[in-house]
């Protein structure tokens, strides 16, 4: 039999000197020669503990090579390569699961392995390593798991990847003869692999003789019950319990043919103290695939400094006594008789549907007692697919009502990205329009569907609907309701635009809803005797939590820019509004449109006393030509985001009155809300303490009884966003002024970091826009950073395309004071999709980096 | 101290031969042609050895600024003025115990075709190197530097587009071209490009003889750090001159083809002066460079002392009638 050997000294990434041959007995008590990767004995530079990495099938140790270098110096980092695997001695019998976790047992022995010891394993690798740290329980530290299983679930279909390497007679000519399985595994990286890492991964397994150990690996998974394996493997997934006090954290890959998510659903369960981060976009190979060394990394810090718990949390601002407690339902119960309207839909000729406070109640308690019936538990997620209006208002109350979690993304996402999200956040029913179950059904959502509103006739089996709305009400009305969710259960996962990347799940909890909802009608002092015209999505929900009246105008609520003067009017006339609340995009058309509105339209707008603008940044001038067409009214506009919903407020009398600075005025913090600012480095980097001085900028933190729980399994998201206990990271920049107002600047990922300093674009932006010719304006960096040039990217509707005219490039210098490399005028701006009016400033910078570069990169 | 100027009929040459007069050195300019009476003159051609090693006598320091400076030409009289003048240069040097030597290069020894932006000084390379005078003004300055030692210090200047009053290489060339409504833009002029302010160069050029103990084997681009756009350039030259700017554009594709279609004619016709397209040309026009100051004013000391809107004015003002 072949002897261990060190690998080739030229593979990328790995460093020669980790590489040693140790001998350690296998399971017959016969001597075999190991390769091992070993960043050597820990000594006082390295005096953490050991990180102990265990490779699946068919890798070996190289695919740790990042974990060696990022951590080897403060641990001491080993990847054996299991026998028969990589460059280990090869064996002419196969080694069972057992076999393979007493072996490693030997090797640590003579390794000389001591705790802490951090274990990460990946796909097969994970039984292994999970059998050993059951063994060696008293020196785990903490687990970290890559794609991987403890069980083969019995609902679960086998991989097809692994069907067809088990297929009888098809396993050794798939797995040992030829190289169909190993190629199949290095092609599920995402990207591809470069060609000399791909070749890395091959290289100890170039000939057919050297390929047996991945035949006989495969062979050992325990598919079938009775298979010898089998009783091992079970072993392993009850033993978890034993390690229930150590700290898991679980790397996953979600485009994994392999280990799908419901794995990784397997093993939250049985490892309850998990906790998760999904590199959306990542694969099996995770590990290739997205920062896992960086996770690591943090994680064995955490490990080492001894907090590992909680880092969500914030105990002192969840609320302790539930006597005062009003929950999210509490005004349907308090009004439960009134036959007054509560939600209006409005539609083209006038109110569509109206329904009483005592309809909405007795909707939302059988509805609330149906969901129960049919078996959707506390805290099950439940996907809502129908859009903000009367259904979607009593579908959602009667989810909090049963304890469970809605999960709300947003149309506008595109289906892909919904798809994304939805599947990432563990769905397990879903309520929805025709539409939306048609979707759902096209995404393979598990679960209870219900279907909202008509569906065409036969459909009903296509779209899989097991119950009506209806029907479900009609369950429930003889029904108990399911007792009250707690204060700290989780209320609803709420997800992110997506606009920087993939859009980000956001978990609340009960009181986190209950204090935001209490915020906002203290920070607009909403009376019981307010009625509110809701042309924004969010809010368009919070009426009956508020509990006051609200109407939803007939226009498309995803797309803020179809609210017209005449269908505002509508909407206010039907409840004889005294709030509305609408986004930007929708105030410019409503002002736009506001000539169509005949005298008595005009009348009912004036009685409006607040008027609300949310989700992006609004020009004074668009807040006061709408707040004119509301007869004058006060207008305000909250700054926030979807993790934490008001953080600011200003009026507009303030806006027109505060002068100008550097940014968007934003504002005060609004009741019970603290703001503080961590102050950037030369490179762009928000590293500075936490301070509440005035005038200095940095990324701009949040703390609230009503700030976001917790990214949903996004760990490295969530540990970075929250790093400052108790805070939230925003990811934008601003800066506070000596009255303690807030002025926003811009996005940490627009920061442009020139050789002389930093420069936020928003400040200068607005300088731009007061020019006449100038509708739009942004400001970006090209070039790498730290050195970059600054130019300035206008929208200019008078003015030819391509490098401005030397008459406008002076004009836009000496207005802003910054000597803009270049100023380029552009047809139209790119701006995020959801709100019609964020400029996309990194796209804007891609396309001013390649026009610039002079490739001819095309101007749109 | 007594330094020895070579090329100091350009305007480059003799800008950094005022200076060091103005403080107090002694200079000696080598030249072809006919120069300034403000310093001492040795007349002659760079590829003449016995001329070099004659200029060189009783001097302490050199700035190599001769040079042929042009987009056509043959090859054999770019080698021999730039690759030979230069080994002259050093020899002589090397003959007379001269301590140090400012070699004036150029930042298209290390640009390869390819956008460069907020680039530092890579090594010069012959075999990558685009056209004539950038591949011998490549292997001057790998010559030079490799020539640093002990006991003598050498550091290579690479100003970027030296532009200013006076100027007849770049400006002149510009705005009569633009006067005669022959100048274009290629790609409409979108490319960022690095220039420098004639003032700044030679400032710089005095600094790196000041300070060429300390960074010597080191080549350095020097420019106003203040990147623009071909079309805003090309506007503000022809705008301080008083003719009309580039109001045409044309893709890079069809410029590189008439350029060698130019190239060609201009070499087996043997016609004089400079044509008005090369690739050379059109790949410069069309293709981003521009340079991360950071590490040259830091090892040099230096900075510029004339911002481009300055260097503009006083442009505008040098094509004003004088008053007298």
């Amino acid at each position: 039999m072949t002897s261990a050997s060190l690998p080739p000294a030229d593979l990328p990434g790995l460093d020669p000197k980790w590489s040693r041959i140790v001998s350690a007995p296998d399971a017959t008590g016969t001597s075999r020669r190991w390769h091992v990767l070993d960043t050597g004995p820990t000594g006082p530079d390295a005096p953490m503990g050991t990180v102990l990495c265990v490779h699946g099938n068919p890798t070996w140790s190289y695919t740790f090579r990042s974990i060696l270098a990022a951590l080897g110096d403060s641990w001491r980092v080993i990847a054996p390569d299991h026998l028969g695997m990589g460059y280990s001695e090869r064996t002419d019998h196969p080694h069972t699961l057992a076999d393979r976790i007493d072996e490693l047992g030997s090797l640590t022995d003579e390794l000389g392995v001591h705790g802490p010891v951090l274990v990460v394993a990946h796909d097969w690798g994970g039984p292994i390593a999970l059998g050993w740290a059951e063994k060696h329980a008293d020196v785990v530290a903490g687990i970290t798991l890559l794609n991987t299983a403890v069980s083969q679930p019995d609902d679960a279909s086998v991989p097809p990847l692994i069907a067809t390497a088990r297929a009888g007679r098809l396993l050794r000519t798939v797995t040992h003869r030829t190289r169909t399985f190993l190629d199949g595994t290095l092609r599920l990286a995402h990207p591809a692999l470069p060609r000399d890492v791909a070749d890395a991964y091959r290289a100890p397994y170039r000939e057919a003789g050297r390929r047996r150990a991945i035949a006989d690996f495969v062979a050992d998974i325990p598919l079938e019950s009775d298979h010898p394996s089998r009783p091992t493997l079970d072993q392993v997934g009850e033993g978890l319990d034993a390690l229930r006090d150590v700290p898991v954290l679980l790397l996953w890959g979600p485009r994994d043919p392999v280990f799908a998510d419901r794995y990784l659903r397997d093993l939250q369960r049985r490892l309850p103290q998990a906790q998760t981060h999904r590199f959306e976009g990542a694969g099996h190979l995770v590990i290739e695939d997205a920062p896992v060394a960086e996770a690591v990394e943090r994680f064995a810090a955490d490990l080492a400094a001894g907090r590992t718990r909680e880092l969500r949390v914030v105990p002192a601002l969840l609320p302790t006594t539930s006597t005062q407690r009003r929950t999210l339902w509490s005004a349907l119960e308090d009004r439960a008789q009134d036959g007054s309207v509560a939600v209006v839909e409005m539609g083209r000729r006038g109110p569509a549907r109206a329904i009483t406070w005592k309809q909405l109640a007795a909707t939302v308690r059988d509805l609330s007692a149906g969901l129960t019936a049919v078996g959707v538990r506390p805290q099950d997620r439940v996907a809502l697919l129908v859009p903000p209006g009367a259904d979607l208002t009593a579908v959602l109350y009667a989810t909090w009502r049963a304890g469970a979690v809605p999960v709300v993304a947003d149309a506008g996402l595109g289906l892909p990205a919904l798809r994304r999200a939805l599947r990432g956040a563990d769905v397990q029913h879903v309520i929805g329009v025709a539409r939306g179950l048609s979707a759902a059904k096209g995404m393979g959502l598990p679960g209870t569907y219900v279907s909202v509103g008509g569906f065409p006739p036969g459909l009903r089996r296509a779209l899989g609907v097991d119950y009506t709305a209806t029907e479900l009400a009609q369950i429930g009305r003889q029904l108990p309701t399911s007792t009250k969710p707690s204060v700290t259960a989780e209320a609803a996962v709420l997800f992110t635009s997506g606009a920087t990347g993939p859009a980000k799940g956001v978990v609340y909890r009960h009181a986190q809803l209950e204090a935001q909802r209490d915020i906002i009608a203290e920070t607009f002092d909403i009376r019981p005797n307010d009625r509110l015209v809701a042309a924004f999505a969010p809010f368009a929900l919070f009426g009956p939590a508020l509990g006051i009246p609200s109407a939803v105008p007939a226009m498309d609520i995803t797309k803020p820019a179809t609210l017209t003067s005449r269908a505002m009017a509508d909407a206010i006339a039907a409840i004889d509004a005294t709030l509305v609340f609408a986004a930007p995009a929708a105030l410019r058309n409503i002002v736009r449109t506001a000539s169509s509105l005949d005298q008595a339209q005009r009348e009912r707008c004036e009685r409006v006393r607040l008027l609300l603008s949310a989700g992006a940044p609004v020009p004074r001038e668009t807040l006061r030509a709408a707040s004119l067409v509301l007869g004058g009214c006060e207008a305000h506009t909250p700054y926030g985001m979807t993790e934490a919903m008001p953080v600011a407020d200003v009026t507009l009398a303030e806006l027109e009155s505060g002068g100008r600075g550097n940014g968007v005025l934003v504002g005060h913090p609004v009741p019970g809300v603290q703001i503080a600012i961590s102050p950037l480095d030369p490179t762009g980097a928000a590293t500075g303490a936490l301070t509440d001085s005035a005038d200095v900028t940095g990324e701009i933190c949040v703390r609230g009884p009503h700030v976001k729980d917790h990214y949903d399994q996004l760990w490295v998201t969530q540990r970075e966003s929250a790093r400052d206990h108790g805070w939230h990271r925003t990811g934008d920049i601003g800066h506070l002024d000596p009255e303690g107002r807030l002025w926003v600047e811009g996005r940490i990922a627009h920061i442009i970091t020139t050789p002389v300093g930093v420069v936020t674009p928003v400040g200068p932006e607005q300088r731009l826009e007061r020019l006449d010719p100038v509708r739009l304006a942004a400001v970006v960096g090209v070039g790498p950073a730290g050195r970059q040039a600054v130019v300035a990217v206008v929208e200019a509707p008078q003015q030819d395309k391509g490098v401005a005219s030397l008459e406008l490039t002076d004009a836009l210098r000496l207005a802003s004071g910054i000597e803009f490399a270049a100023v380029l005028v552009v047809d139209e701006l790119p701006v995020d999709i959801r709100h019609n009016s964020k400029i996309d400033r990194v796209r804007v910078s891609q396309m001013a980096s390649e026009v610039l570069a002079g490739h001819g990169g095309a101007l749109s | 101290m007594r330094v020895l100027v070579t090329g100091a009929t350009s305007l480059l040459g003799a800008g950094v031969a005022e200076r060091l007069v103005a403080r107090g050195d002694d200079v000696v300019a080598l030249q072809r042609g006919e120069g300034h009476r403000d310093w001492a003159q040795v007349r002659g051609d760079i590829r003449d050895a016995a001329i070099v090693d004659h200029a060189m006598q009783g001097v302490d320091a050199v700035v190599h600024a001769a040079a042929k400076v042009s987009v056509v030409g043959d090859w054999d009289e770019f080698e021999s003025v730039n690759v030979g003048g230069t080994q002259n240069v050093l020899d002589a040097a090397r003959a007379h115990d001269v301590g140090r030597l400012v070699h004036v290069s150029s930042p298209s020894v290390a640009h390869f075709g390819e956008p460069l932006m907020a680039a530092d000084a890579d090594p010069a390379d012959p075999d990558r190197a685009h056209g004539h005078y950038a591949r011998s003004k490549a292997m001057a300055e790998q010559l030079a530097l490799e020539a640093a030692d002990a006991d003598l210090d050498v550091v290579a200047v690479r100003p970027h587009l030296v532009w200013g009053p006076g100027d007849t290489q770049l400006v002149g060339r510009i705005v009569e071209r633009a006067a005669s409504g022959r100048l274009v833009l290629i790609d409409g002029g979108t490319a960022l490009i690095d220039t420098t302010y004639l003032d700044n160069a030679a400032d710089s050029l005095v600094a790196a003889l000041d300070r060429v103990h300390e960074v010597s084997g080191e080549a350095f681009v020097v420019s106003n750090g203040e990147p623009r756009t071909v079309a805003e350039l090309l506007a503000r030259m022809c705008r301080a001159a008083g003719v009309r700017g580039p109001t045409r554009s044309v893709p890079r594709p069809v410029a590189s083809g008439a350029g060698a279609v130019v190239e060609r004619t201009w070499s087996v016709t043997g016609r004089e002066g400079e044509p008005p397209m090369t690739r050379f040309l059109a790949e410069q026009l069309s293709t981003a460079h521009w340079f991360d100051q950071r590490r040259t004013q830091e090892r040099l000391q230096w900075a510029p002392r004339v911002s481009l809107a300055e260097g503009f004015e006083r442009l505008t003002a040098s094509y004003q009638p004088r008053n007298v």
